[in-house]
């Protein structure tokens, strides 16, 4: 590394670290266990990751704006609910655009809540986490929802079907986050996402309404949230009504895996998507290797860590923090 | 914080008018609506409600200095639970058994020195790596509780010591175990934040790190011990909970983090740092009990609790913004 300075041998690894963590990770478990690489075996990971994905899909553009969103996890338990009720009530054909048109108000409510009046988004998601948890065990009167028949229905397809040889789970992660990084990237309102969360002030003087943009993310945020609900519907035909708990910190993680910065302005669809196969191959290759289930939670509690404390090294420069 | 003014007043006085509209809305609803011929103020259910708020209340404490200092503690539940494991497992263990009731407080000081270990990882990586304390304590939420998991897999861990549960039942001057230790806490943590050296840097760090920095004050040192304080209050809570119910799930505790952060919120203490009081958040966690209590009192389900308390919690926030955008207006668009 003759012509590299400690500096630039720093940057790269600031910018590119996540994907040298995830390849030293792909090595070392495929070396550990022979089955790891195999297709079947890969293919079962990206599917099981597939619900996560696309919740964190949504979350990267709230929090490339500079905000939270706490709540994903109650409102995708509330669309599993409402979708699963509605498809005995109304048909599959109706439940659908019914589910997330009902998802998509609570996302316009709290995007009105934090972007038009400018309540912290911490505190606003954590209130509409329990409020959204509440109304969903007030609509479903606490119990278990479930499909009458089935057998007969082709609602499953979104969750166990497959679709040119690919699971849909995965086909649809695929193209949402294709058309999401796309609109993230190569559009203005991807700009201005980016712009609002950067420098709040500076995007004011330019001229972008960041209500509105804020308010779009979360707009975002709820139809992802609303197609992992019908996804996860699809899957198992019946759901608890608290499917969805805890989901919030899990897609936070694997945000943050992929680089994005909580002060809001940096990160990329590309990048979160690598954070959640990160997440889901670290604990399929956990298990593979023979370790309990539950040391997933501990290896990720490091790998946060490490991921986040070293991008911040790189940018500051220097390894420990200056906090006196 | 200026005393004196209007909205000062408002402000520290609104959750105890709350509590009194929560007070006064229970007994005349209960009246027409409640199944039990009790009045809601009786005085055993008052009594039993202050025991009840003891658990989220002790750690409430915890998180009240930690937001006051600028920071957040996203992993008081899954410490609550490691906590009450080891407090619950040690009274088992072999080398203690000849120590007959003695092994008690040996076992309290290992389940608060695992507490207050925790506290001071989670605030050693704070303070040595500079990376944000949300996202550090949402890691170690995952890592305690994946923790808890591997200690004895999904199974619940159980002791029942019938001394402890004794103690913890007793009632002194009419009030639980569990009361007292939440009077004590409040009272130990309002001395350590309104007449120490410790509690006034919390709030100068919170409240302007850069100058607290530049007046000499040691920010790291005073971060790392109200992570260790908040940890050593978790486990305090999960011993004076567990001494008495003898069962821990490995679940337990889950979202503890999120009811403790709406309860100091409600009690008008700042995210952003540098201003709260303890004896608000010792409203804050009441007003939630007691609205927790009043519907069940008055014959809702249970689930609408959550729903109330959402709907509140931004009621609240947004009634603060309003009453501080006076004279401080944002940039204008």
């Amino acid at each position: 590394m003759a012509g590299l300075t400690k500096e630039q041998i720093g940057g790269i690894l600031a910018r590119q670290g996540i994907l040298v963590a995830f390849a030293l990770f792909m090595i070392g478990f495929s070396i550990a266990n022979a089955r790891f690489l195999d297709p079947d075996n890969i293919m079962g990971v990206v599917r099981s990751s597939a619900i996560l994905g696309v919740m964190a899909l949504g979350v990267t553009f709230v929090v490339i704006s500079g905000n939270l969103d706490l709540s994903v996890g109650s409102m995708m338990s509330f669309s599993t609910i409402v979708v699963l009720d509605l498809h005995d009530k109304i048909g599959p054909t109706l439940a659908i655009p019914a589910m997330f048109a009902m998802t998509l108000c609570l996302g316009a409510l709290i995007g009105f809540l934090v972007g038009y009046l400018k309540l912290n988004s911490l505190i606003v998601t954590l209130g509409m986490l329990s409020a959204i948890h509440g109304l969903t065990l007030t609509y479903s009167g606490g119990k278990n929802m479930d499909i009458a028949d089935k057998a007969g229905t082709w609602f499953g397809v979104f969750g166990q079907g497959d679709a040119l040889g690919i699971p849909v789970p995965i086909l649809i992660f695929v193209l949402l986050a294709a058309g999401l990084g796309i609109l993230l990237a190569k559009t203005p309102f991807g700009r201005k996402v980016y712009a609002v969360g950067g420098n709040r002030t500076a995007a004011t003087f330019s001229g972008i309404r960041q209500a509105r943009v804020v308010f779009s993310c979360y707009l975002i945020s709820a139809f992802c949230v609303a197609t992992a609900g019908l996804i996860q519907a699809g899957r198992s035909l019946g759901s608890q009504n608290t499917v969805g708990q805890g989901l919030e910190l899990e897609v936070l993680a694997a945000v943050i895996l992929g680089g994005a910065s909580l002060m809001g302005g940096s990160g990329t669809i590309f990048k979160t998507a690598i954070g959640v196969l990160i997440l889901g191959f670290i604990q399929n290759g956990l298990l593979l290797v023979g370790l309990q289930f539950y040391a997933q939670y501990v290896v990720t509690w490091i790998i946060i860590i490490l991921a986040v404390w070293l991008d911040i090294a790189a940018k500051r420069g220097r390894l420990w923090s200056p906090i006196a | 914080m200026q005393a004196g003014t209007l909205s000062t007043f408002l402000k520290r006085g609104a959750i105890w008018g709350f509590i009194v509209l929560e007070l006064i809305f229970f007994s005349v609803a209960g009246e027409f609506l409640s199944l039990s011929d009790k009045a809601f103020m009786d005085a055993g259910n008052m009594l039993l409600l202050l025991k009840q708020t003891a658990p989220l209340g002790i750690i409430a404490m915890g998180m009240t200095i930690i937001m006051i200092n600028g920071n957040i503690d996203l992993s008081v539940g899954a410490t609550f639970a490691l906590c009450a494991i080891v407090l619950l497992d040690s009274l088992t263990w072999p080398i203690f058994a000849g120590l007959g009731d003695g092994v008690i407080p040996v076992a309290w000081a290992l389940a608060l020195l695992t507490g207050i270990a925790l506290g001071a990882l989670n605030g050693l990586i704070v303070w040595k790596t500079g990376v944000d304390a949300f996202i550090v304590t949402l890691g170690s939420m995952l890592g305690y509780r994946g923790l808890v998991f591997m200690y004895n897999g999904e199974q619940p861990t159980s002791h029942l010591n019938w001394t402890l549960v004794d103690f913890a039942e007793a009632q002194w001057l009419g009030l639980h175990t569990a009361t007292w230790f939440l009077l004590f806490v409040t009272v130990a943590i309002w001395f350590l934040m309104n007449r120490t050296v410790h509690g006034r840097n919390a709030y100068a760090i919170g409240d302007n790190r850069t100058a607290a920095v530049n007046a000499g004050i040691r920010v790291g040192p005073h971060m790392m011990i109200n992570f260790m304080i908040i940890g050593f209050l978790a486990a305090l809570s999960a011993v004076v909970f567990y001494s008495e119910s003898g069962s821990v799930n490995p679940n337990d505790g889950e979202l503890y983090e999120l009811w403790v952060i709406t309860a100091v919120v409600l009690g008008g203490t700042k995210l952003t740092g540098g201003s709260g009081s303890i004896i608000s958040t010792f409203g804050g966690v009441l007003a939630i009990q007691l609205l927790r209590k009043g519907l069940a009192h008055i014959g809702t389900n249970t689930e609408t609790v959550n729903l109330v308390i959402g709907l509140i919690l931004i009621a609240v926030l947004f009634l603060d913004r309003q009453l501080n955008l006076k004279g401080k207006e944002e940039l204008k668009v």
